[in-house]
């Protein structure tokens, strides 16, 4: 009867779907519901502790949303000032070659402030990975227009929409990233949907692999939703993703090792 | 290998001393006058030599970000430029600073504001005493006067930057990095094995992470790290002034004055006493902490204080705060790129403090 | 013992490597010394000029405005430093291009034409030697054997093999100064 079962009952090992990697730690994130952050920092954990990494591994956190992301992996991380996170990685990477070096950054982070550190530390074929969280927004400062914010796209700061001739164009860095002769792996996911959630685990998987094997830049964008800065509820959010900022930013590699 | 004498540019003799006392990284960017740096170490190989990594960053930006990752992974880390370029290093100098980070930077000033010149100037001063970029923090400054002390204060820099885990600063000139003495290199250091126990080189399982930042949201734990800073910062005071005097045993009249500046003020001071002036010299050495103590001490047996800077009048603050209003505290400077001769200096010392 | 002096002259005339050899030969006589160069854009083509100081103390101020011995190399510089020669200084200068000559009368002035003589030598990158040879003579401060030491401290090794070629240009130096030294006395 329903009313024997308990709690034990239901958690049990063969039924578990879905388990916290050990390599996150037990605080709260503090990242509203529906972003796609939590879902990254879950299978990056995963990569790291499935690959046994942890102790090898160091991740440098932006000037966004995800600046606390330190709170919640489990490994040693430096914080970097707005944009310059590649700076950092290709300074701990030249000093510590046997480890495996991360940035994570979001599109201001990397698309506007700190273009340069990104397009040189790619240039150089810096042996890192840089995993870069586009949601066409800023997250942290309450929605104010981003460089890869839509034509149209609503924020604080655009709001009547972005007009393209007062504001520029949104930005595709990792078009001309993947031109750069330092870059070995680029490729554009989400994590909106299991099957996308797969996929960028295993990209985030095969740019670790490359580093091992010191091949140059791996780049990963996960193109994310906001549901807070745009306004809508994490599911309305996942819709427009899909509606709008794909057909613009549109998933799939762009740069696949010969292999 | 035995100590070595050479004849070096202040600018070369940083970059051998820095290989010298087993750097692990060196990140700069090219600037008038202390492009040398960069250049005499891509030259020297130190990759060959100790293992030192060296890079040309794509802007001043990019090199104290990649001093702040070396340095956070506890490393021998370093950069140098001149005053524009340091401007732009000022936000990552705030960012070390705020995560307890020792490095050294150094900066061969030139003249400003802006562009300015590229003769030398000590018109950074404030910027390296008092902060420089935001938030409430300190550098320990060194100012050598010859190239000697070029050399010197690479290791002592680092020492003290590890002592305390906080960022060290050679203020240094144009005149200083272009000019060449005699000067005599330390034997090679081993580059240290033991990285310590806060940086970031991995988590291990027998220990917490480590995490490097200089955010704290929660405002009443970022009062009790700024309390902390504080504290450091006493205790530098109290334990790391550095200071040189010349000729002020029977010093009737004293000069302050640094580096380049107090070369000069040297020179002064012996045409001075030529015409029966009894002057002396305090050379701070460090800039910060400044020599207050010893300068108040001796404004109780002197008649007045001339500051003499390459600026429009920085340093003499500090001696004004030192003395306290007991005796007069005027400054002489020249601006722009010159450099005041001797002649100068005296004139100014009988017109502003004998009151000839 | 102090011995001040500044070298001037057009940037390329190796103006800057005749101090430094003046610098190295010092150390060879346990000398203190300074070398303070005039840098920047205009180093490359314009005038150039270097400050050195050789001295048995400790030096001061390697920045200076009165010199023991001017050493000129072109018009522009003649004209900017005769009047830092302290008096009773000396002021060697090349004639070569020189319209207004130096008119002081309270220092010694040694006209050397160490262009002409270089371009006779067929030697034109010695013309600086030359010169060096020149001071040498007249200033007993720097010793021969020393300067020559100097100048191999001071050059790479690839350039070793131009050593005997310098010797001769400050031999000939040393020669043109005494013969003047002979025609002032005589």
């Amino acid at each position: 009867m329903a009313d024997n079962i308990s709690v034990k009952d239901i958690i049990k090992p063969e039924n578990l779907v879905h388990k916290r990697s050990s390599v996150m730690t037990d605080n709260i994130m503090h990242y509203c519901p529906g972003c796609g952050h939590g879902t990254t920092h879950q299978i990056l954990a995963e990569v790291i502790e499935e690959m046994g990494i942890q102790q090898e591994t160091i991740g440098i956190t932006p000037v966004g949303c995800s600046v606390l992301m330190y709170n919640y992996l489990d490994i040693d991380m430096q914080e970097a000032a707005h944009g310059r996170a590649p700076a950092l990685a290709t300074a701990i990477k030249r000093l510590l070659p046997e480890k495996y070096v991360f940035t994570y950054q979001g599109d201001g982070d990397l698309a506007a402030i700190g273009t340069a550190e990104t397009i040189h530390s790619c240039n150089r074929g810096e042996n890192i990975l840089i995993i870069f969280i586009n949601n066409g927004i800023y997250g942290m400062t309450g929605g104010q227009m981003a460089p890869t914010t839509l034509e149209g796209m609503k924020s604080s700061t655009t709001p009547y929409g972005r007009d393209v001739k007062l504001m520029g164009n949104p930005l595709k860095i990792t078009d001309i990233v993947a031109t750069l002769p330092g870059t070995y792996y680029v490729t554009r996911q989400s994590v909106h949907k299991p099957g996308n959630v797969r996929k960028t685990k295993k990209a985030i998987r095969k740019a670790f692999e490359y580093q091992k094997h010191n091949k140059g830049t791996c780049f990963i964008e996960v193109v994310s939703n906001c549901p807070s800065g745009w306004k809508m509820t994490p599911v309305e959010s996942n819709k427009w993703m899909e509606e709008n900022m794909f057909p613009f930013y549109p998933l799939g590699d762009f740069k696949v090792p010969e292999e | 290998m035995e100590k070595e004498l050479r004849l070096m540019k202040g600018n070369e003799a940083i970059a051998e001393a820095a290989i010298r006392a087993g750097t692990d990284a060196y990140f700069g960017y090219p600037i008038t006058p202390q492009s040398e740096v960069l250049e005499y170490l891509t030259a020297e190989k130190p990759h060959e030599r100790t293992g030192m990594v060296v890079l040309q960053a794509e802007s001043e930006v990019a090199a104290i970000n990649m001093v702040y990752g070396g340095a956070g992974c506890g490393k021998k880390v370093m950069t140098s430029s001149s005053s524009p370029g340091v401007s732009l290093k000022q936000e990552g100098i705030s960012y070390i600073a705020g995560a307890e980070l020792p490095c050294l930077i150094v900066n061969v000033v030139r003249g400003g504001p802006g562009l300015g010149t590229i003769q030398p100037a000590q018109s950074d001063y404030f910027q390296a005493t008092k902060g420089g970029g935001h938030g409430d923090y300190r550098l320990i400054v060194l100012a050598p006067s010859s190239v000697q002390e070029m050399a010197d204060f690479v290791e002592l820099a680092f020492d003290l930057a590890f002592k305390y885990r906080n960022p060290a600063m050679i203020l240094s000139d144009g005149a200083i990095g272009q000019m060449m003495e005699k000067v005599w290199l330390k034997p090679q250091k081993e580059r240290k094995k033991e990285l310590p126990a806060w940086a970031t080189t991995g988590k291990t399982p027998d220990r917490e992470r480590n995490i490097i930042t200089s955010l704290d949201l929660d405002s009443y734990k970022q009062e009790q790290f700024n309390i902390k800073l504080q504290e450091k910062y006493r205790e530098i005071q109290e334990k790391e002034v550095r200071f040189e005097t010349f000729q002020c045993d029977d010093a009737e009249y004293l000069l302050v004055a640094y580096g380049t500046s107090a070369r000069v003020s040297q020179k002064a001071i012996q045409l001075a006493r030529e015409e029966g002036i009894k002057a002396g010299l305090l050379r701070p050495i460090t800039l910060f902490p400044f020599p207050s103590t010893e300068i108040s001490e001796m404004a109780n047996r002197i008649k007045g204080i001339l500051s003499v800077e390459m600026s429009a009048g920085q340093m003499v603050e500090d001696v004004r705060l030192s003395v306290n209003g007991r005796v007069p505290v005027e400054h002489f400077g020249r601006m722009g790129g010159i450099i005041p001769t001797p002649e100068e200096v005296v004139e100014n010392l009988k017109t502003k403090i004998i009151g000839e | 013992m102090t011995e001040e002096i500044i070298i001037a002259g057009f940037g390329g005339q190796g103006v800057l490597s005749m101090g430094k050899i003046m610098a190295y030969s010092g150390i060879m006589q346990d000398m203190e010394v300074s070398w303070m160069p005039s840098y920047g854009p205009e180093m490359r083509g314009g005038t150039a000029n270097v400050m050195v100081i050789l001295s048995d103390e400790r030096i001061s101020s390697p920045i200076l405005r009165s010199f023991d011995t001017a050493i000129i190399l072109n018009q522009q510089s003649l004209d900017k430093f005769e009047q830092a020669v302290k008096p009773g200084g000396t002021l060697i200068y090349d004639g070569n291009g020189i319209t207004r000559h130096p008119e002081r009368t309270d220092i010694d002035i040694y006209r050397i034409d160490a262009t002409e003589e270089a371009t006779k030598m067929e030697s034109s990158k010695t013309f600086n030697m030359i010169v060096l040879g020149g001071y040498l003579k007249i200033k007993s401060v720097l010793k021969m054997e020393n300067v020559l030491t100097g100048l191999k401290k001071s050059l790479p090794e690839r350039y070793h093999h131009l050593i005997p070629m310098n010797k001769k240009a400050l031999s000939r130096g040393m020669e043109i100064i005494q013969k003047t030294m002979q025609e002032n006395h005589s």
